[in-house]
């Protein structure tokens, strides 16, 4: 088992707190002068995305978490399992429903995905950056309009719901910014 | 990585802020001392990990010696060799410690005042924070009023397990794990995380009157409850410096670094030789005196409005 002490803690670093993978936001030493010195750590945890204050005891020991993190290649979704593989092992994995909550809307078959494994099961997933996709759905541009730089919803083909400049037409590909969920570009094609 | 951490403007601050201290002395007649950096002991106090390394003085023997946490038991030693009033301007040093305020090497000004009262030194520690900044006067708020004010608690009454209890009801997530032995170590929690982050943005802070548990080199008062002859400086949320009205009695002193002593075998810390020299010194007779130590890094911090240390040293740790 490998340990951190509590003041070697930086961002990034993987840990275990009650059986469960954080990951250190930050860590802020605080000691009196004359006393006791103090971990102030902000951490987030894995498993559900929310992030806790704890404080630690100077030099205290920590359980560094066996966290891996792969670009996986998604395959497909059956429902109940979206499934990736290891592009080089072609290991696969299925990831339940509630991981994908914020990726699925995003992802096509073949995307690489950053895929986070603890104790051999993934626990996030983070789409590519960048995607191409299609508008499934979006009103007719209205033609002249491009000086007011109007926008309007647009539906792509994942379900996903972001707002595009008026001259964009259903059948379009457009690159989308998964972090931030906004347009782009226009695209040739996928 | 070679270049500075610190902005040369902010060098160029904190050299003239160095200037306008040894002027402020030099006109009240204080003497600059120096002493050395390395001792043959250091301060016991479980808290302080001192660094230490070897002088081969001859091949034979190589001896220990401990880079300085802060001047104080040298600086004793002039003063009871009879020097009168002196300042110091020196690198003290800390292993472990490392962050946004603390750096392992750090400099400190220090001075002590024969026949002080702590309120006389507040009243100096005023006026030279008005020649280098134009600060205001500092408020004086005593330590039981302070956790009254802050956390409705009195700091000298409340057992280990109330301090636990408002600590874990301000933050559970933070503090349900968390176990600490000593009731001093959860006044010093509640202290760093809830009270110091939000003093001395107005005016600095004075606070006094700490618990006698808590006293560090300070004398101990005759009132009830017994309080420590202490006080700490805040601003911007930074605790900057500390006061003692100074422990002058041997035997007491012994006893500390023995308690000391104790504490760090609990701990695991390794044991340290006491500093006989300062204790011959203190036997001697160290007059009456009040005496502070000011984080200097840290004061050029408030002074800049740098966020963290390294922004007004030369050259942070990660990069010496």
């Amino acid at each position: 088992m490998t340990t951190y002490t509590s003041n070697e803690l930086k961002a990034g670093l993987k840990i275990i707190l009650e059986n469960e993978p954080f990951n250190i936001v930050e860590n802020e030493f605080v000691k009196p002068g004359k006393g006791q010195a103090f971990n102030r750590v902000k951490l987030r945890n894995l498993l559900n995305g929310r992030v806790i204050d704890r404080t630690f005891k100077a030099s205290e020991s920590v359980e560094a978490a066996d966290v891996i993190e792969f670009e996986m290649q998604y395959l497909y979704n059956d429902g109940v399992h979206w499934h990736f593989m290891h592009p080089e092992t072609y290991e696969q994995y299925a990831v339940n429903a509630p991981i994908m909550e914020n990726a699925a809307k995003w992802l096509t078959p073949q995307a690489m995905c950053l895929v986070t494994i603890w104790n051999n099961t993934a626990i996030t997933v983070l789409p590519p950056k960048q995607v191409v996709l299609q508008v499934a759905q979006t009103e007719p541009g209205i033609r002249g309009d491009t000086a007011t730089g109007g926008s309007k919803p647009a539906t792509l083909s994942t379900g996903a719901v972001v707002r595009v400049p008026l001259f964009i037409n259903e059948g379009d590909f457009i690159k989308v910014d998964t972090r931030e969920e906004t347009y782009t570009a226009r695209a040739k094609g996928p | 990585m070679w270049q500075p951490t610190a902005s040369l403007q902010n060098l160029a601050q904190r050299a003239e802020v160095l200037c306008k201290i040894r002027h402020f002395f030099a006109e009240r007649h204080i003497l600059e001392v120096e002493t050395p950096l390395l001792s043959g002991a250091t301060n016991p106090d479980p808290n302080l990990d001192s660094l230490s390394l070897s002088l081969a003085r001859n091949t034979a023997h190589a001896k220990t010696y401990y880079l300085q946490t802060s001047p104080e038991f040298a600086m004793k030693r002039l003063l009871a060799a009879g020097s009168g009033p002196i300042y110091q301007i020196c690198k003290a040093f800390r292993d472990g410690e490392h962050g946004r305020l603390h750096n392992p090497e750090f400099t400190l000004l220090e001075w002590y005042r024969p026949n002080f009262t702590l309120e006389e030194l507040m009243t100096e520690v005023d006026a030279l924070f008005a020649w280098l900044f134009s600060f205001q006067k500092a408020k004086r708020i005593t330590y039981a009023d302070l956790f009254q004010e802050f956390l409705e608690i009195n700091p000298h009454t409340a057992d280990l397990a109330t301090l636990e209890a408002l600590a874990r009801s301000h933050n559970r997530d933070a503090f349900h794990h968390l176990t600490l032995n000593d009731k001093d170590d959860w006044l010093q929690l509640l202290m760093t995380h809830f009270i110091e982050p939000f003093l001395g943005f107005v005016t600095p802070v004075f606070v006094y009157g700490y618990p006698a548990s808590q006293a560090a080199l300070a004398a101990i008062s005759k009132s009830t409850p017994e309080v420590a002859e202490r006080f700490e400086i805040y601003m911007n949320g930074i605790e900057i410096g500390n006061a003692f009205f100074e422990l002058t009695d041997p035997a007491s002193q012994r006893r500390r670094f023995e308690e000391n002593t104790q504490k760090r075998q609990q701990l695991k810390k390794p044991v340290l030789p006491f500093d006989e020299h300062f204790l011959q010194a203190l036997e001697h007779g160290l007059p009456t005196c009040s005496g502070i130590a000011i984080g200097l890094d840290r004061l050029m911090m408030v002074k800049t409005g740098a966020k963290t240390i390294g922004e007004v040293m030369a050259f942070h740790i990660e990069h010496a």
